[in-house]
């Protein structure tokens, strides 16, 4: 018989190896979804996490890399803190669209006067003010009414959209655009576009940003009274409570932060890679970020690895979904079944496997 | 704009069909809390329910087959969350979320080639002629058996909850796992058994959706029919005859806005859209608001994992 006994202290080996092993095992189960798609398992794998970095076509993808993980790493860094200290902030997907409603909003005002070193900074103001107000509404009903802010966070993604649907069909629409939905395009406005800063790169503001965020959340878990006091009550509500932790506060910095983020990652979004409010804007970045969140064990330098590696999902699927034919789904469930694996795994965090019978104390 | 143009009878009749879905999830959903078990991912289970029952009333063209196989499609990944949090003892609300972001990716790569297809129409129940009572046959009589199955089933769960045995050992171990466990109750095993129902319930209301109410399969169809139905197990307080009661308000507030904007209703498409939404949550931060209530009724053990450890 197998047994579980549990440690008396998490294993640290155990807590950085699980999602190395989580990854391998999940690119062996992946190869079995992919041959059973049809195509050639090892030559799918190669496509996905090989051949964008080394291959012939690199000079393209690498650049796309940054593209797809700035906004993946901003986003997840916020999440982590709240995730860190048991606040589900899982609605990123519609503050990411509210940050970019806010900041395309306040660009498309100013069109097109040009004064970038005015408009730019304004439309990143807006862009985290926008997101951090989505935010604050399931922190608010959350300290205010007791109310589960997982589900209000999450049925705000789906009010979000609609929000972007009637922004790209009326107020906001493009009226030299012929008529068709979606707004001026941003990135060909000087004042607002959020280019590369290094030809071919695909280093823009928001990867910048998340570099930023990154450092700033490392900071702030290690050395500030906040980042004590957010792992303290992941650990322990209680002991959290006696030290003198208040919980409302807690909970409206965790989300309005995370939310916050999640606003400049739509903003930046916006302003560059995509250019214009669409009614499909939005990709489930923000629902990827939560995969990466955990992946990166929501330590900020776990999530910056585990965003580039996501990142490279992204683009290995779409090389395969153009020289292989697999369908551009089998990416999305093969970032879920990462995150059944590591989920899986962690039990080694805290538990030890023990064959036999249980031993007498 | 012309209020005129609604039927009464028709929209309560309409407001049946739109909430079984959410109803059958749901009351799937409250088994699985009550036995301790937070599984948030009811969405993609529903998806999953909506993709295989509609691939094999496709290939089988039989529509009862498909609700079984969407109900047993769900039951699947639901045993995923199972053996993550029962066995693995993952954390259970990142295990619902990894469920329903895999049941998302799943479904869209198991439906790619289905998406224009039709299938046939499994006919309504008509009692004998009972339906062409006037008011009252259009909305009890002329019904999808499915509809009647759901209502049935809140019975039955009612029943079993409160009545019968194992309904109040599924309650003890929801309760407090460990005094459960102590009494010689298998905790993992009554678990997984309302895990696995919660599941073919949310596939059961996944396949309704995608056979009977739209009829026709698009990617990401549910949209965020599982996360109201946990939204509504909130509202009931755990009782599985006020799921019923928050169904209903879901659905008739989805209908009446749907013939709102048939109607030409003077706000824009996307306002009504939201609403059922914005509903929702208006509702939940009403009953949750009450603090005391709330957390009286929530099963004491939601959430918390279990590891005999000796």
């Amino acid at each position: 018989m197998v047994r579980l006994e549990k440690r008396a202290a998490p294993s640290r080996v155990w807590a950085y190896l699980t999602p190395v092993v989580a990854v391998l095992l999940t690119m062996v189960a992946g190869g079995l979804m992919f041959a059973a798609l049809g195509a050639d398992p090892l030559v799918s794998i190669r496509t996905i996490f090989w051949d964008p970095l080394f291959g012939e076509f690199a000079f393209y993808y690498r650049g796309q890399l940054l593209v797809k993980a700035g906004p993946l790493i901003l986003i997840a860094i916020g999440l982590a803190l709240g995730f860190k200290a048991g606040i589900w902030n899982i609605g990123a997907e519609g503050q990411y669209i509210m940050g970019a409603i806010f900041g395309a909003a306040v660009a498309l005002a100013f069109y097109p006067l040009a004064a970038r070193w005015l408009i730019f900074p304004l439309m990143v103001i807006a862009g985290a003010f926008g997101g951090f107000l989505w935010a604050m509404i399931p922190g608010i009903l959350r300290t205010r009414f007791n109310t589960n802010e997982i589900l209000v966070s999450l049925l705000l993604v789906y009010v979000a959209e609609q929000i972007l649907a009637w922004m790209a069909l009326g107020p906001l629409r493009n009226p030299d655009g012929a008529g068709f939905p979606g707004s001026r395009n941003l990135r060909q406005y000087e004042s607002s576009a959020n280019s590369e800063l290094i030809a071919g790169w695909g280093l823009h503001w928001g990867v910048v940003a998340a570099l930023i965020a990154v450092i700033f959340a490392y900071v702030l878990l290690s050395k500030h009274l906040m980042g004590f006091h957010i792992r303290l009550t992941g650990e322990s509500p209680r002991a959290a409570r006696f030290a003198g932790v208040n919980p409302n506060r807690l909970i409206l910095f965790c989300l309005g932060m995370s939310g916050a983020l999640a606003g400049l990652a739509g903003l930046f979004e916006v302003a560059g890679p995509s250019g214009q409010i669409s009614i499909d804007f939005n990709v489930g970045y923000g629902f990827t970020a939560i995969i990466v969140a955990f992946l990166g064990r929501l330590h900020p330098i776990g999530i910056l690895l585990a965003g580039l590696l996501m990142a490279l999902t992204y683009i290995g699927g779409e090389a395969a979904q153009a020289s292989l034919g697999l369908p551009a789904a089998a990416i999305q469930a093969f970032q879920g079944m990462l995150l059944f694996f590591l989920l899986a795994l962690d039990v080694l965090t805290n538990f030890r496997l023990r064959i036999g019978r249980e031993a007498r104390v | 704009m012309d209020f005129g143009s609604i039927n009464p009878v028709l929209l309560i009749a309409a407001l049946l069909v739109a909430s079984t879905p959410i109803l059958l999830a749901a009351i799937g959903e409250l088994v699985v809390e009550r036995s301790g078990v937070l599984n948030l991912g009811v969405e993609g289970m529903m998806i999953v329910g909506a993709v295989t029952g509609f691939i094999v009333t496709v290939e089988t063209q039989v529509p009862a087959v498909g609700f079984v196989a969407g109900a047993l499609g769900a039951m699947v990944l639901s045993l995923i969350f199972g053996v993550l949090t029962q066995v693995f003892l993952s954390n259970q609300v990142a295990t619902g979320l990894g469920l329903t972001l895999f049941g998302l990716g799943v479904s869209a790569l198991m439906g790619q080639q289905y998406a224009q297809m039709r299938t046939p129409v499994s006919p309504r129940w008509e009692f004998f002629g009972l339906n062409e009572t006037p008011v009252l046959g259009p909305i009890l009589f002329n019904q999808h058996p499915v509809v009647y199955l759901s209502l049935f089933l809140v019975a039955a769960v009612w029943w079993f909850l409160r009545s019968t045995r194992r309904g109040m050992i599924l309650r003890a171990v929801g309760e407090n796992h460990d005094a459960a466990h102590a009494l010689g109750y298998s905790v993992i095993g009554t678990r997984f058994a309302a895990i696995a129902f919660g599941g073919a319930c949310a596939g059961l209301g996944g396949a309704f959706l995608s056979l009977v109410i739209v009829p026709q399969w698009t990617d990401g169809m549910t949209a965020g029919r599982g996360w109201i139905a946990l939204a509504i197990v909130v509202f009931a307080s755990w009782k599985a005859w006020r799921v019923l009661l928050g169904a209903y308000l879901f659905g008739g507030v989805s209908v009446l806005q749907l013939n709102l904007q048939a109607a030409g209703f003077a706000i824009p498409v996307e306002l009504l859209s939201m609403s059922p939404y914005l509903i929702t949550i208006l509702v939940l931060v009403i009953i949750s608001s009450d603090r005391r209530r709330a957390s009286a009724n929530a099963p004491a053990s939601l959430g918390r994992p279990f590891h005999a450890s000796g």
